[in-house]
């Protein structure tokens, strides 16, 4: 049964136990509704809620689980190395998904797609027409791999349609049972009203959790396959499908910094300049224009920068500069990116270190004025040593955006992993190589692959390590004029 | 002693003093100048490159439909006649130029068959098949069909190609351009607005002009659609607790700290929580919408959270007093009075959130949203577990591809992309001007 009925089964119930419970409160009060503990809608929403909600996230949960369960019966089955059992299973799951489409379409009837035979038939051909692309050919095995595949998929859908909605029947009759006048069921229904806004606010957690988990374990099975010593402080990186990859952390890393040197080059002066401008000279108007003009900076997809690296800065950089200095013939370039990152970070910088200069409290500068400085001087030796804690914590979250970013880099730095001091070549960094070792055919099972994982935590710990510094120096300094 | 001075003439010290000032203001408006013609220089980029994609080449002559060619059975039955490729329609659609072209005294010097063939792009032959396909009737008559003219000479009538550029270039020579001009003058050739772009589907690399958005405007929307029906009441739910009943304790402070962080994660971390969640542990497919609206939904949540709390915290709790005080129940209170107060702010973040999760690349392309995909995905819900691409995913895919051509459909498909955002965002601000109630 597809969920998406079990869904509208469920939601049904819910909107009959709706009228019911309503129906029956009032009944229950005789018509007077005065008499009834809460409003009339309270009981029908508490018969709704009863009905629905713990059927549905018993779906839910099933959903998550049954692919799992369901592939280690049938891995169990087939008796094949560890090692290759997770390609097999994906290609099993390929099979059963085109022989499902088969009989979908009508091409094969339920009947004969149970019976057909891997040695007579060439499956391959046959779902090849119904538009399904098997990369091997369908050997027995996994021919009854896949077939015991559909049937415990088949089983397991209907169970879960049955556990689902009796749950769900089950609810809906135990809500109506406890309708009645004395029933408080406003009470009840905002009892679970909280508890599913706690669960909501909990999946922010549980996203981390995930997040960290995830990359945990594969980081984990990596170490198992390459040293960590050589990983964090190899300094060549050279992956190689058929084994023996070098896979140093060391070059991606310094690609990842020197970028984000050049970016923060940029953006720092720019950015301080331009909050200093609009903070302290400029008049409301030219404010109110140019304040959301360079913030559509930082509304603008990473993919158009990425663009503007590839197809319009890059190839000018390499004309005018670095061709005619002799210092590269790279279009992608370690300055590309970090020139056009740099551009990104702008609004970054200026947006947070404005707010900073302008909470800067008026006294102060007043203060200078009365002992004669100029404007400029009370900026440079009054507003902005207040304001410099602020500042750092921007100049670190624009870092960590910096280090963060992909596209840019993916269009605008390179692939080639080197360390080299001349910003006119071609480098690299640590998320240019994850969506490298990640997109395609991959298998996850290689150093060549999990290393992307490895290099997500390293990422993930970075940025996060500059987030909860920049953080906690943006706070201390806000306490200050509080 | 020094020498008296006049109070009117500054000296050289407050004058040095004075030069500092200028200059420290100068830098400071050049500063913001250099943001200002930054984002100019980018956006105006774009638009150079990007203009021509909404503009097509098309050629129309007149076809006849030979029967015996097209459908050597004689049976006029469409599963016969697909027996016919692609290839027995390219010499057709060859012939019919050539002979057109000789009728209306058009010269062609130094052209030889191959070369009049590349005029016309690959994806013709495959669009009249599917016509006559469809309506077998249409054989053995002469009609005035309308093709994409080939990639080149589309670039010529843009600009992009010129004579020059052709003696440099293998796919099209000086000759062919200088027919296709004449062609163009004798109202064979007509440049205009490219509806395809918007509606079809991508073609392969050797056909640029036959590229179009369609799909990845679908997978997007697609997209968006989760995303809006996940993240906004989760994030409002969230939002709503943490404002409005959460104790202050340990667990609500790690909730916060951990929703600030989150809005600072890289994207690129998101992607691969998706690619090991959704697509390896929960076995969701590949390239679909709903693994990449999964994964947005995610990043979009602290978004939504942080713009609802702004929100709620902006209704004053006079307002939650007065409910309270006539009986209504803290619950009541909220979503009665105070959440309805604070939808308009609430609807801004969301599209706010939308168009940060709209121009998201990098997490799509690891849960292998890059796939080339031509067919279009089917209506929601099943839709949603079809392959599809992304508007920002087809820009990458679009650059990695060798013909030249292709830049300036990535180019106009940032342009379809950045009028979306703009769109959305003139949504948030005119919401936030015709709702924004200051207490």
């Amino acid at each position: 049964m597809p969920p998406i009925w079990i869904l509208a089964a469920v939601l049904a119930l819910g909107a009959l136990g709706y009228a019911l419970g309503r129906a029956r409160a009032i009944a229950s009060a005789a018509g007077d509704i005065r008499v009834l503990h809460s409003l009339p809608s309270y009981y029908g929403a508490n018969a709704f809620l009863a009905a629905t909600v713990p059927a549905l996230l018993v779906m839910v949960a099933w959903l998550m689980i049954q692919p799992g369960v369901i592939s280690g019966r049938v891995a169990a089955m087939l008796e094949a190395a560890p090692e290759a059992e997770a390609l097999m299973l994906s290609d099993l799951r390929r099979l059963a998904q085109g022989l499902d489409r088969a009989v979908a379409a009508g091409d094969l009837s339920a009947a004969a797609a149970r019976e057909l035979d891997a040695e007579t038939t060439d499956i391959r051909a046959l779902l090849a027409a119904g538009g399904a692309a098997l990369g091997t050919d369908v050997t027995p095995e996994t021919l009854a791999g896949a077939q015991r595949y559909r049937t415990l998929t088949r089983s397991a859908g209907l169970a879960m349609g049955a556990v689902v909605i009796s749950l769900s029947g089950l609810g809906l009759a135990l809500a109506l049972r406890l309708t009645h006048r004395d029933f408080r069921a406003r009470n009840a229904v905002e009892r679970a009203v909280l508890a599913l806004l706690i669960l909501a606010s909990s999946i922010a957690v549980l996203t981390t959790v995930g997040i960290v988990l995830s990359m945990v374990a594969e980081t984990l099975d990596f170490f198992n396959l390459y040293p960590w010593r050589n990983f964090f402080f190899g300094r060549e990186w050279v992956p190689r499908f058929e084994g023996g990859s070098a896979l140093g952390l060391l070059p991606l890393l310094w690609g990842t910094l020197y970028i984000t040197f050049i970016a923060l080059l940029v953006a720092v002066p720019v950015g301080l300049f331009a909050a200093i401008y609009m903070a302290e000279y400029a008049g409301p108007r030219f404010r109110s224009i140019a304040k959301p003009a360079i913030e559509v900076l930082a509304g603008i997809p990473t993919i158009v920068y990425g663009l503007f690296a590839l197809v319009t800065l890059g190839p000018m950089l390499r004309d005018y500069f670095a061709a005619p200095l002799g210092l590269g013939t790279s279009a992608a370039s370690v300055m590309t990116a970090g020139l056009v990152m740099g551009i990104m970070l702008i609004p970054f910088v200026s947006s947070l270190s404005d707010d900073i200069i302008t909470a800067v409290p008026q006294a102060l500068r007043d203060g200078s004025y009365g002992l004669g400085a100029t404007q400029s001087e009370t900026v440079r030796q009054v507003v902005l040593p207040a304001a410099l804690p602020g500042i750092v914590g921007a100049i670190l979250l624009a870092a960590s955006r910096a280090i963060g970013e992909t596209m840019i880099v993916v269009m605008g730095a390179g692939a080639a992993a080197r360390l080299s001091l001349n910003p006119f070549e071609a480098m690299t960094t640590v998320t240019v190589k994850i969506v490298g070792q990640l997109t395609g055919d991959t298998d996850f099972s290689s150093p060549e692959a999990l290393v992307a994982f490895a290099l997500g935590l390293t990422l993930f710990t970075i940025t996060l390590g500059l987030n909860i510094l920049a953080l906690y120096i943006v706070r201390r300094f806000r306490e200050q004029y509080e | 002693m020094t020498p008296a001075k006049s109070l009117l003439a500054a000296d050289p010290r407050t004058r040095a003093r004075n030069r500092a000032e200028a200059r420290f203001r100068a830098l400071g408006l050049g500063a913001v100048l250099l943001g200002l013609g930054a984002l100019v220089l980018l956006v105006g980029t774009i638009l150079a490159n990007g203009a021509g994609a909404f503009r097509q080449t098309y050629l129309t002559i007149p076809v006849t439909l030979d029967a015996d060619r097209l459908d050597p059975a004689g049976t006029r039955d469409p599963a016969d006649m697909a027996a016919v490729t692609t290839f027995g329609y390219a010499p057709l659609l060859a012939q019919a130029l050539q002979q057109h072209l000789r009728q209306r005294g058009v010269a062609m010097e130094g052209i030889g068959p191959r070369d009049l063939m590349a005029i016309i792009s690959q994806e013709a032959p495959a669009q009249i098949r599917a016509m006559v396909l469809q309506n077998p009737d249409l054989l053995d008559r002469t009609l005035e069909l309308e093709m994409l003219a080939g990639g080149r000479i589309d670039g010529y009538f843009k600009g992009r190609v010129t004579l020059q550029s052709a003696e440099r270039d293998a796919n099209v020579s000086p000759a062919q351009l200088v027919l296709a001009q004449a062609m163009a003058d004798a109202g064979m050739i007509e440049t205009r607005f490219n509806w395809a772009f918007l509606t079809g589907s991508d073609a392969s690399g050797q056909r640029p002009e036959a590229a179009g958005l369609g799909v990845a405007i679908l997978g997007s929307l697609y997209m968006m659609l989760v995303v809006l029906v996940l993240a906004l009441p989760i994030g409002v739910a969230a939002a709503v607790y943490l404002e409005e009943f959460a104790p202050k304790n340990r667990l609500t402070d790690v909730i916060e700290v951990n929703i600030s962080n989150l809005a600072a994660v890289p994207s690129i971390v998101f992607g691969i929580l998706g690619l090991a969640i959704f697509i390896n542990f929960a076995g969701l497919p590949q390239s679909a919408p709903v693994v990449g609206g999964l994964v947005l939904t995610l990043m979009t949540l602290p978004t939504i959270i942080i713009a609802t709390r702004a929100a709620l915290r902006a209704v004053p709790p006079s307002i939650r007093a007065a409910a309270l005080g006539l009986g209504a129940s803290k619950m009541q209170s909220v979503f009665h009075h105070v959440l309805p107060l604070a939808a308009p702010g609430i609807l801004t973040g969301t599209i706010i959130g939308l168009a940060q999760a709209l121009g998201e690349t990098a997490p799509l392309l690891l849960i292998g949203m890059v796939a080339f995909v031509r067919d279009f995905p089917a209506a929601p819900p099943e839709g949603l577990f079809d392959p599809a691409s992304a508007l920002p995913v087809q820009v990458y895919n679009w650059t990695q591809r060798a013909d030249p051509a292709f830049v300036e459909r990535a180019a106009g498909a940032t342009l379809v992309l950045l009028g979306l955002l703009v769109t959305m965002n003139l949504i948030a601000v005119m919401l936030r001007r015709r709702f924004e109630r200051r207490w």
